[in-house]
């Protein structure tokens, strides 16, 4: 059952996914049973009990419990899995992932339809973004007056991790409900306007030469099937060669209104050592 | 043999060709007399008779052409989305010419027609199609049939329904004419995307505010027509199972859809009067900040949908399962097995069926108190769904099946509806939703519970209940043909869906996921996928042909062809009474399916819920053993 | 043939038709104007600032179609009693009554809208205006269906009381339980929307 599932899943490349696919591929296994049961029972039956086999049908029809059992046997396969897999594995699911490393703290903001990635730089520390500074060259709305912000860059539809580092992504969207789909990560979760939610992994593997992808799992207009973005998982090393490469955000030029109006909570980050 | 059959007709007793003539003699005895009275359908015209009909069994046959003509046109929409997932970007010649240039530019599908056809396809499958068919049809044409009544309690009331939902209709069909086309947002019409949307979202708003007036109104009307038109001795353990599947999907109806009508309102604000119910503060679309009050929730919109949609789904279900239910009774000649806990299973469905919305939703941001809630009521409903199951496929035990295709469609359901269900429970575990949510695999899970599900069971009905209704059976043959076609094809459309969700691709997407490199080791599936689709349809041309023929062609057959026990066979003729239904109002001394009870022989091997008990002195059912009774 | 229990209770569930299906018809109702209830929570909820109703409203006059709502609540009975009775006058001046009241209401809400338009608040100021016009508004909405029946039976309705006297007191009544879910929707909306 496990080598047919993960003949047609992604590679699982993420701390958590292989729990995951585990309680895929045990609930396969429950159904598979009960199909597989009821099918032979059913064949069974259509031959035996035609009108032409069995000319005058029964009253009182089936007298065995073999059913009963049955049925109390999938309650309880059920209740196992929630309590055993499903509940726990949700929990961990939603908290943060304890790794050796300090965690990498990346903001995602969908928008129809891309992906921008805000990276908060050496500091950690995201700068305050205003909406109403967003442009087609700030398309985070990033306030360069804040000093915060003077080490943060973007990307669009790029995702750069580094390898066993813990991720927290603060997801969110623009314009409508979009969302972020890491299919090898076995990481979903709907981008929502006007909320910030956290997204936690691990990448445990590199690419190595596959091509890994974020892909949008909800209709979110005309783009929806082309708001794909990649992901790049570096080692530690290649992560920070590649951190070097980035240019921090361009100055926005003054015909840009200046900060004011509604303004995004600044998202705090623990301050990690610079590498 | 069958001239010794004795049916009671009144006080005497008849053979079954002498009880028909004198069955139809009441007929002409009553028509006699409406016409006296003046109060003769017949005699109120054609508009009366036919098109503003009160008539439930007319209303009935009303709602079935229609739904059948949704049921198809939802179908070609898909048939075109087909195309373009089997062949993304290539041009079908005459898209233009059907669709016009402005969705399909020479031929190739543009995404937002391809959003336009998807969103309606749902819509039209889910509200126009599949629920008037289910409810609005069988249910209205069987059920006061079947529990022994006149007429529905209010059958103006009835007339209505049928057409605000005729109107609901229209409007949808309309909508595709306004700049800019239809609605594009899903059925499931997500804000803020379906507020930012084109004029056809305003439409899809109005028309379903129609349709579920219409549903609120048939659901009332079913309701006070089970609980209080049941025929002397018919108690609520009496009933046919299907009238038990009736009667749970009008109180689901009736509580579900007022939600959704409070959320359609309050879009329709949103959209009309730039209010901000689903809108929040600070969006920017196309980078233009979007003038709204905001401090609104998207997620409400969830939220109200779906306390909806689930127990819809279930809507979509039941009146199947009750099809399924009288069509093995009687083609197993055997009562079905665990009625009871058939009949409480469906209530605690029903009840079930309100508190498990939110496993549409596990992936909004919910907690793990909420998500464990969710789950768990999701991993309680799948256990009535189970018992139902399982008893049907019990009742087969000990059977002597008649392999028609009424039955045919009726045995197939079953293992199509478990494949169904049970795609369902991954999808209920919130763990294993992460990866399979939004993907093919859901797209597979519930097509397999409403296409070769409900729609088999639909077919079912048709070919069981046509008799009832024309006097003429459906051919066999062509019937057969379509049954066998059907299964292949759709089984081929639907099972390499798991996969290609498995795979991780989304739904709703243009190419069916092209783009994708991770889409590619299984997106070949497609091709075949979509030739099946088409071949489905050519399977459907000899039900039509089956469908319109056999109201000329058709073998005539007697009230009962198929020695049902239920009164709606047993105790009128077929067709029925124009008005009323029945000569006398049946009382009932049985359950509904007393097939090779004790008493019974072999040629006459079931008794009708309304006849005498064979202990009576006159032999009740069975005169001709009070006869031998009396010689011995 | 005709259908049963049109007028009188069938002995077993105890109710005629139409008092079963208005019964039915309200527990609809009941369910949504229950969304409407809890999207406004769930919206008040979610806010970071919510005002408060009686500093944005105008509490006497909420506070005096109240009374109205709730007087034309106890007349509506008066007329259905006076038709048990058989006195028909009476009964169609209490039902006459109720049918002012409803106008009264409206007028009064008409009167609140105007103050409000006037001062541009609109449904699309801020979410509070959306829910009050919202709900304030479905709410009106249903008093006027309300309304429409009592004036049919009133008028053309009336003639019924000669040839069927059952039915028609059967009519008035499930109006009146109609009328009464109404005026309680409304004593919820008040406090919720107006004091809160
Ligand atoms: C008729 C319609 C119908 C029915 C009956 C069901 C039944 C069930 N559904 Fe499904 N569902 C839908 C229609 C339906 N669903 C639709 C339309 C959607 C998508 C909406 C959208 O997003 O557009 C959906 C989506 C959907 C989701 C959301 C997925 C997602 O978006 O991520 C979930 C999650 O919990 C779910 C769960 C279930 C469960 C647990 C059942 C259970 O009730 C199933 C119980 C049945 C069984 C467990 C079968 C038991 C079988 C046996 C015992 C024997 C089998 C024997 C043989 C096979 C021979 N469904
Ligand atoms: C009851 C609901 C229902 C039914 C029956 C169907 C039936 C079918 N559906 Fe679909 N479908 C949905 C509800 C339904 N669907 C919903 C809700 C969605 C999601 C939409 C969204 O994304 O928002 C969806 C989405 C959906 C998709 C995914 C699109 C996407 O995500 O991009 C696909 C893809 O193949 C599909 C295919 C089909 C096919 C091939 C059938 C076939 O099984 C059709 C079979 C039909 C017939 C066999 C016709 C028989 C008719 C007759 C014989 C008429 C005879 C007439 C007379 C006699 C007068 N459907
Ligand atoms: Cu973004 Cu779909
Ligand atoms: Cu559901």
């Amino acid at each position: 059952m496990r080598e047919f599932l993960e003949s047609y899943m992604p590679t699982n490349a993420s701390a958590h996914g292989p729990a995951l696919d585990n309680l895929t591929v045990l609930i396969h296994w429950v159904m598979a049973v009960l199909f597989v049961g009821w099918s032979l029972y059913f064949i069974y039956v259509l031959y035996r009990f035609s009108a032409s086999r069995n000319p005058r049908a029964s009253y009182e029809g089936s007298k065995s419990h073999v059913h009963s059992y049955a049925e109390v046997g999938v309650a309880v396969v059920e209740v196992v899995l929630l309590i055993g897999f499903s509940i726990p594995l949700w929990s961990r699911w939603i908290t943060p992932d304890q790794g050796s490393k300090p965690p990498l703290e990346i903001r995602v903001v969908s928008e129809q339809f891309a992906w921008n990635v805000h990276y908060p730089g050496p500091d950690g520390r995201f700068g305050r973004t205003d909406i109403n500074l967003v442009s087609a060259s700030n398309p985070l709305g990033i306030d360069p007056t804040d000093p915060n912000a003077a080490d943060d860059f973007n990307s669009v539809n790029q995702l750069h991790l580094e390898v066993d580092r813990p991720v927290v992504i603060r997801l969110t969207a623009k314009d409508v409900i979009h969302s972020f789909a890491l299919p090898v990560m076995r990481v979903k979760q709907d981008a929502i306007p006007g909320m910030e939610i956290p997204v936690y992994f691990t990448p445990v593997k590199t690419n190595n030469g596959e091509v890994w992808e974020i892909a949008c799992a909800q209709l979110c207009g005309l783009g929806h099937y082309r708001m794909r973005g990649s992901m790049t998982v570096h080692t530690a090393e290649g992560f920070q060669e590649w951190l070097a490469s980035q240019a921090p955000v361009p100055e926005v030029d003054a015909t840009t209104a200046p900060p004011t109006g509604v303004t995004e909570p600044v998202v705090e980050a623990p301050p990690q050592p610079v590498a | 043999m069958t001239s010794r059959r004795q049916i009671r007709v009144g006080k005497s007793w008849l053979s079954p060709s002498e009880a028909e003539k004198a069955l139809r003699e009441a007929i002409r005895v009553q028509k006699e007399e409406e016409r006296q009275h003046g109060d003769d359908h017949h005699h109120q015209g054609f508009i009366k008779t036919y098109i503003f009909s009160t008539d439930h069994k007319w209303i009935g046959i009303q709602y079935a052409i229609t739904a059948l003509l949704f049921l198809l046109f939802g179908f070609c929409l898909m048939l075109i989305m087909r195309w373009q997932l089997a062949f993304p970007g290539s041009p079908l010649p005459f898209l233009a010419g059907l669709l016009g240039e402005a969705r399909a530019p020479g031929g190739i599908l543009l995404p937002e027609a391809y959003n336009e056809l998807g969103a309606m396809h749902g819509t039209i499958m889910v509200f126009l199609a599949i629920v008037p068919l289910a409810v609005g049809a069988f249910g209205n044409y069987l059920v006061p049939l079947q529990i022994g009544a006149p007429d529905m309690a209010f059958p103006k009331l009835n007339m209505m329904s049928y057409w605000v939902y005729a109107a609901g209709g229209a409007i949808m069909l309309l909508s595709f004419l306004v700049p800019a086309g239809a609605a594009q947002s899903g059925w499931t019409s997500y804000p803020p995307l379906s507020v930012i949307a084109s004029a056809g979202q305003t439409w899809w708003l109005v028309g379903m505010i129609f349709l579920i007036t219409s549903s609120l109104l048939g659901s009332v009307n079913f309701l006070v027509t089970i609980i209080q038109l049941r025929a002397p001795g018919l108690t609520f353990m009496k009933l046919p199972f299907f009238v038990w599947a009736q009667f749970v999907t009008a109180f689901l109806l009736l509580l579900a859809f007022p939600p959704l009508e409070a959320a359609g309102i309050m879009q329709l604000m949103d959209r009309v009067m730039d209010t901000s119910f689903f809108m929040p503060s600070g969006l920017i679309v196309g980078g233009q900040i979007v003038e709204a009050a905001g401090g609104g929730s998207p997620v409400l919109w969830q939220h109200l949908f779906w306390f909806l949609a689930h127990p819809e789904v279930y809507v979509l279900i039941l009146p199947a399962l009750g099809i399924v239910a009288e069509v093995i009774a009687n083609n197993t000649r055997k009562p079905l097995w665990g009625y009871r806990a058939m009949v409480y299973a469906t209530i605690f469905l029903g009840f079930m069926s309100f508190v498990v919305w939110a496993h549409h939703m596990f992936l909004t941001g919910m907690g793990t108190t909420i998500s464990a809630f969710f789950q768990t009521t999701t991993m309680i409903i799948s256990i009535p769904s189970v018992i139902i199951l399982t008893s049907l496929f019990l009742s087969l035990w000990g059977s002597s099946m008649r392999f028609n295709t009424p039955m045919l469609f009726a045995l197939a359901f079953l293992p199509m509806f478990g494949i169904g269900g049970l795609t369902g429970l991954p999808l209920g575990l919130a763990a294993a939703d992460i990866h399979l949510h939004d993907t093919y695999y859901v797209i597979g899970h519930f097509h397999y519970v409403v296409a070769p599900g409900t729609i088999f069971a639909m077919m079912a009905g048709i070919y069981f209940w046509y008799p009832k209704v024309t006097g003429r059976k459906m051919n066999e043959k062509l019937g057969k043909i379509h049954f066998w076609l059907s299964l292949v094809f759709i089984n081929v459309i639907f099972a390499p869906m798991f996969i290609q969700g498995l795979a991780g691709i989304s739904r709703r997407l243009y190419d069916g996921g092209d783009q994708y490199a991770h889409a590619h080791p299984v997106l070949k599936t497609n091709i075949p996928m979509s030739y099946a689709a088409w071949l489905l349809l050519l399977a459907q041309i000899p039900f039509i042909i089956n469908f319109f023929g056999s109201i000329k062609w058709g073998e005539k057959v007697g009230s009962n062809p198929w020695d049902a026990t239920t009164m709606e066979w047993a105790a009128t003729t077929s067709p029925p009474l124009a008005h009323g239904n029945f000569a006398e109002i049946p009382v009932v001394h049985r359950g509904p399916y007393e097939y090779n009870a004790p008493g019974t022989t072999a040629e006459r091997d079931f008794i009708p819920q309304h006849a005498a008990d064979p202990e009576t002195p006159d032999g009740g059912f069975f005169p001709e053993q009070a006869v031998a009774k009396q010689e011995a | 043939m005709e259908i049963p229990y049109t007028i009188h209770a069938r002995p077993d569930t105890g109710l005629y038709n139409g008092k079963l299906g208005i019964w039915l018809f309200l527990a609809s109702e009941v369910m949504l104007f229950g969304a409407l209830f809890s999207s406004l929570i769930l919206l008040r909820t979610g806010a970071e600032s919510w005002p408060a109703g009686w500093e944005r409203l105008n509490v006497p006059l909420a506070t005096l179609n109240t009374f109205i709502l709730i007087g034309s609540s106890v007349t509506v009975i008066l007329s259905w009693a006076n038709l048990r009775l058989g006195d028909f006058r009476k009964a169609k001046i209490y039902l006459g009554i109720t049918l002012l009241c409803g106008l009264g209401f409206m007028v009064i809400k008409a009167i609140e809208y105007g103050s409000k338009f006037s001062h541009n608040y609109y449904p699309s100021t801020d979410t509070f205006y959306s829910v009050y016009y919202m709900m304030t508004g479905l709410h009106g909405l249903h008093v006027l269906g309300g309304m429409v029946v009592f004036a049919y039976l009133l008028g053309p309705g009336a003639k019924m009381w000669a040839s069927e006297p059952d039915r028609y007191t059967n009519r008035v009544e499930v109006t009146g339980l109609y009328w009464h879910f109404v005026d309680l929707v409304w004593i919820f909306l008040f406090p919720i929307l107006y004091l809160l």
